[in-house]
């Protein structure tokens, strides 16, 4: 078999906002949530695929982790890529839930794009292929 | 206002087409800034020589950055440009319509051979 993209992971200030976030706001299914320690394996599925690619919601206490997600935020860069099949619904669903994109879609090339917030330290991409 | 340092920072193609892409949206980040010029332009350009760029436009005044939550935002100032027009090229490209007088017509008489 060859090697297969099972989990992905984003580094998230607190997994429990992080959740909230991901699954209440972005729409992705909760798959595992198990005690680690002082944290917890945290991954969710995109919504209708529960057997799809793993996002893991992971705690960013390593002390190099927040200059890092800083840095990236400053300049603007995203720390992932999801897909949607319209950006600009998406913006604007995410918008009215109170979602802040630094970039609104913009189309460039094969893709529009849009970026936004996490809230946990991150920017998220979301590309639409055309 | 440094005439030197505006038309230095409008010397590199790269830099006006950063102004171009400002004029179509502004207030981008870096990171848009750059998949605009390499998508669009194929520029083959690092986000660290981009920056550096964003730092030539900025000290000749013809970008500010704003800081939004925690992202850097850019945005381009026109104001140097109308005045670059106004005190250097305008009187240039426009000359103020004035009856010829005799000592211009001397000269050209001179360079006639006249």
């Amino acid at each position: 078999m060859p090697i297969k993209i099972v989990v992905t992971s984003v580094l998230v200030d607190d997994q429990e906002k992080a959740l909230r976030f991901y699954r209440d706001i972005l729409g992705f299914e909760l798959k595992h949530d198990i005690p680690m320690g002082q944290h917890r394996w945290l991954t969710l599925t995109s919504a209708g695929d529960p057997d799809g690619v793993e996002l893991l919601l992971e705690p960013d206490e390593h002390p190099a982790a927040k200059p890092w997600k800083t840095a990236l935020v400053a300049d603007g860069i995203p720390a992932t890529s999801f897909g949607v099949e319209d950006v600009h619904a998406e913006h604007k669903r995410l918008s009215a839930l109170g979602v802040a994109f630094t970039q609104p879609p913009v189309h460039l090339g094969p893709v529009t794009t849009a970026v936004f917030d996490d809230t946990c330290g991150n920017l998220i991409q979301i590309a639409q292929r055309h | 206002m440094d005439l030197d340092l505006l038309f230095r920072a409008l010397a590199d193609p790269t830099r006006r087409r950063m102004l171009d892409e400002l004029a179509e949206r502004d207030g981008q980040t870096l990171f848009e800034l750059h998949v605009r010029l390499v998508s669009w332009h194929g520029a083959s350009l690092s986000r660290q020589a981009l920056s550096k760029h964003l730092q030539v436009l900025e000290e000749a005044g013809l970008l500010r950055t704003e800081w939004r939550w925690r992202s850097k935002h850019h945005f381009l100032e026109r104001s140097p440009l109308r005045r670059m027009w106004d005190v250097w090229m305008r009187p240039l490209a426009e000359p103020p319509e004035k009856e010829t007088g005799d000592a211009d017509q001397d000269r050209r008489d001179e360079r006639a051979g006249r």
